[in-house]
């Protein structure tokens, strides 16, 4: 799987910058659990994030170097480095549940 | 295929190593871990884990040429080469070299949510790209576990590590894996399942406020291994694991024979003194003169050129050389020219593994033919009585495996009972001296006898032991119906000796001139009744001629008379003549 930069910028955007997700998904290659993070990710974005967030994929395969800065050993792994603080959600987020509260959805809607 | 396990095989019988350079781990593994696999390193905390795991690597690295990768789960990577530094490893040189990675893992569980499936790939990923970076042969993970506290499912980690240690073998690399001691396993999170090619267990027990380290090796799958519990240190120059000897008894033996400095105790070990190599214990009760035979030892040997290394337990070297200078014994000298070398330790100062380790690396050092140790007995003080015999056996051992002549002194508090202790070191012991003090007419002497010398023919006489001076002196002690005399009451014996000799020589002298003189009044007693003799013979003769004269006369005049009367006056002269012929006679 390429790097690739997924943007989705609202037309709201502007009213509350602050707001803005930056989130990465650490992979390896095109695994099965890797497309349904991916997949299960993008989803709960475009419901409660739709606009105000960004998407960074990292292929650890072709990237290993990165691996050591978000300090990533589990595979898929999600990092909120926006807002602050910093959150990490493993596993292919197929548990929405755990995954809103992974990214402090929950109480923000 | 065929092929393939049979090679296998193969390998599996001269199982390659990987040294880890480590001092000892090697012997006692037979050349190292085991190569392309990986090794559980399990204890408590702080009995020296990651220590051990980092000079695997960081002498991998120095020694070996290989390079190495230090995943670290517990310290950063900055507190990791602080913690090390100070053991002389310089692992943030290493790093800046690129001949070792260190990768810090770490997970903060509160931080982390989970949600689906996920596997450990993050890890493979990192731990591969840090192997292939620099071309890793070696690999530590240290204290793996602490994954257990950071990710909530244990299903998925156990699969995960299982594969981990799969791949690792794969890889090819030699891994080391810290892992905590568990309670009634070896680790706390039972990695020793998975992990089963060799399994070292590392200890740290505290026995009478003196601690000591071991480390064991549970497992060496395919290997021949020490299974005993070796003590170990962590020293100036990283981990010692003692011993560094063989774990058999093969020592090269040698017949040279070397004296102790004392020719009168030299002639009592068959006239040429200890054989070279052998360990010689002295025991004796305090004051006995034990540092004096051993100071004359190391002088003796330094004289012949050779390297002493007196091991000091109860006084400072400064003290033994002024004590030394009263007996006319000048070691300073020997110091200066390099050939003598004091170690002083207090015996309390550290725990036995340690004082051991630190003999070993003097040893290694200094390279000393003659190692004396005064006296053995304190080092007792510092460990049970079976750790004491075990570190003299070791100590036994390796000196003897350098063909080292070893003098134990040991101090006896009793007078004569042996103590237990010395019962159980003699059997290690090729000779025995034995020093010891006679009480008796208000003052104490010393004696020294020979209890026993492997090999040689040895006196069995008791010496008494002067110290003078001019150094020390054996003198025959006297043995005679009243017991063993030394000091003033054999020279008392011996004056009385010497005065009953001059009384019965006096006696045998007045005897001869007694008979001479009777010989000589004899003689002249008898050259009187000669001499009267002779008077008397003399005068016997003059009569007998005198009468012979006057028969003849008187005849004549008979004869003459006769003529004038008849004839047969003739015959009457004859018969008067007869008797007063055998009266003269």
């Amino acid at each position: 799987m390429k790097t690739k930069t997924v943007r989705r910028r609202a037309s709201d955007s502007h009213r509350r910058p602050a707001k803005f997700w930056q989130l990465r998904l650490y992979v390896t290659g095109q695994t099965p659990k890797s497309l349904t993070a991916f997949s299960n990710l993008k989803k709960i974005c475009e419901s409660y994030l739709k606009g105000r967030y960004r998407i960074t994929v990292i292929d650890l395969l072709e990237q290993p170097q990165l691996a050591k800065g978000d300090q990533i050993l589990a595979i898929p792994t999600v990092v909120r480095k926006l807002p602050k603080p910093v959150r990490i959600i493993i596993g292919n987020l197929s548990d929405t549940d755990h995954l809103l509260v992974g990214l402090d959805l929950r109480l923000a809607d | 295929m065929k092929n393939n396990s049979s090679k296998s095989t193969s390998l599996a019988v001269r199982l390659p190593k990987c040294p880890t350079g480590i001092q000892g781990l090697d012997e006692i593994t037979g050349g190292g871990l085991p190569r392309g696999r990986p090794t559980l390193v399990c204890g408590g905390a702080g009995c020296g884990k990651t220590l051990l795991a980092v000079e695997f690597l960081v002498r991998g690295a120095v020694q070996f040429g290989e390079p190495g990768v230090f995943m670290a789960f517990e310290e950063t990577e900055a507190e990791l080469k602080a913690n090390v530094a100070s053991l002389g490893f310089d692992l943030a040189g290493l790093v800046r070299r690129k001949k070792i990675v260190i990768d810090y893992v770490h997970i903060e569980r509160s931080e982390v949510q989970e949600s689906g499936e996920y596997d450990l790939e993050g890890l493979f990923v990192r731990l591969n790209h840090a192997i292939d970076s620099i071309g890793a042969k070696r690999v530590v993970l240290d204290t793996l576990e602490a994954l257990f506290a950071s990710l909530p499912n244990e299903a998925i980690l156990r699969a995960e590590l299982r594969r981990l240690f799969r791949w690792l073998k794969e890889k090819g690399v030699t891994a080391v894996i810290t892992a905590e001691r568990g309670r009634d396993q070896l680790t706390r999170h039972g990695l020793e399942e998975y992990v089963s090619d060799c399994v070292i267990l590392l200890d740290h027990r505290v026995y009478e406020q003196i601690a000591t380290r071991n480390l064991r090796v549970v497992k060496y799958r395919g290997a021949l291994h020490g299974t005993n519990e070796f003590p170990f240190l962590i020293g100036a120059e990283g981990i010692s694991v003692l011993p560094i000897t063989s774990l058999g008894l093969n020592h090269k033996i040698s017949s040279e024979r070397i004296a102790t400095g004392i020719p009168r105790l030299d002639a009592m070990l068959g006239g040429r003194g200890f054989f070279r190599g052998s360990s010689i214990l002295l025991t004796g009760t305090p004051g006995t003169g034990k540092t004096i035979v051993a100071a004359n030892f190391a002088q003796a040997a330094c004289r012949r050129g050779e390297r002493t290394l007196f091991f000091s337990f109860e006084e400072s070297p400064n003290q033994i050389i002024r004590n030394m200078h009263s007996i006319g014994l000048r070691l300073e000298p020997l110091i200066k020219r390099g050939l003598l070398r004091f170690h002083a330790a207090r015996p309390s100062l550290y725990g036995l593994e340690m004082h051991l380790a630190t003999m070993f690396n003097e040893i290694a050092s200094f390279q000393p033919r003659v190692v004396i140790v005064d006296p053995i007995t304190s080092l007792m003080d510092a460990g049970t009585a079976s750790e004491c015999k075990g570190m003299v056996t070791r100590l036994v051992d390796y000196l003897k495996a350098g063909q080292v002549t070893t003098l134990f002194t040991s101090l006896t508090q009793d007078n004569h009972a042996l103590q237990q202790s010395e019962a159980a070191m003699s059997s290690l012991m090729d000779s025995w001296l034995l020093l010891q003090d006679f009480e008796g007419n208000g003052e104490r002497n010393r004696v020294l006898y020979v209890l026993k010398a492997r090999g040689m023919a040895h006196s069995n006489q008791i010496r008494e032991f002067l110290i003078s001076d001019h150094g020390i002196d054996l003198v025959d002690a006297y043995i005679g119906p009243s017991g063993v005399l030394t000091g003033s009451a054999r020279a008392a014996q011996e004056a009385l000796e010497k005065a009953a000799v001059l009384a019965s020589q006096q006696e045998a002298a007045q005897l001869k001139r007694e008979v001479e003189r009777k010989r000589a009044a004899l003689k002249r007693q008898i050259s009187g009744l000669r001499s009267d003799y002779e008077t008397e013979a003399v005068e016997l003769r003059r009569i007998a001629e005198q009468v012979g004269t006057r028969t003849f006369v008187l005849g004549t005049e008979q004869a003459a008379s006769g003529i004038l009367r008849q004839a047969d006056i003739k015959v009457a002269a004859i018969t008067q003549k007869k008797p007063r012929h055998g009266k003269g006679n």
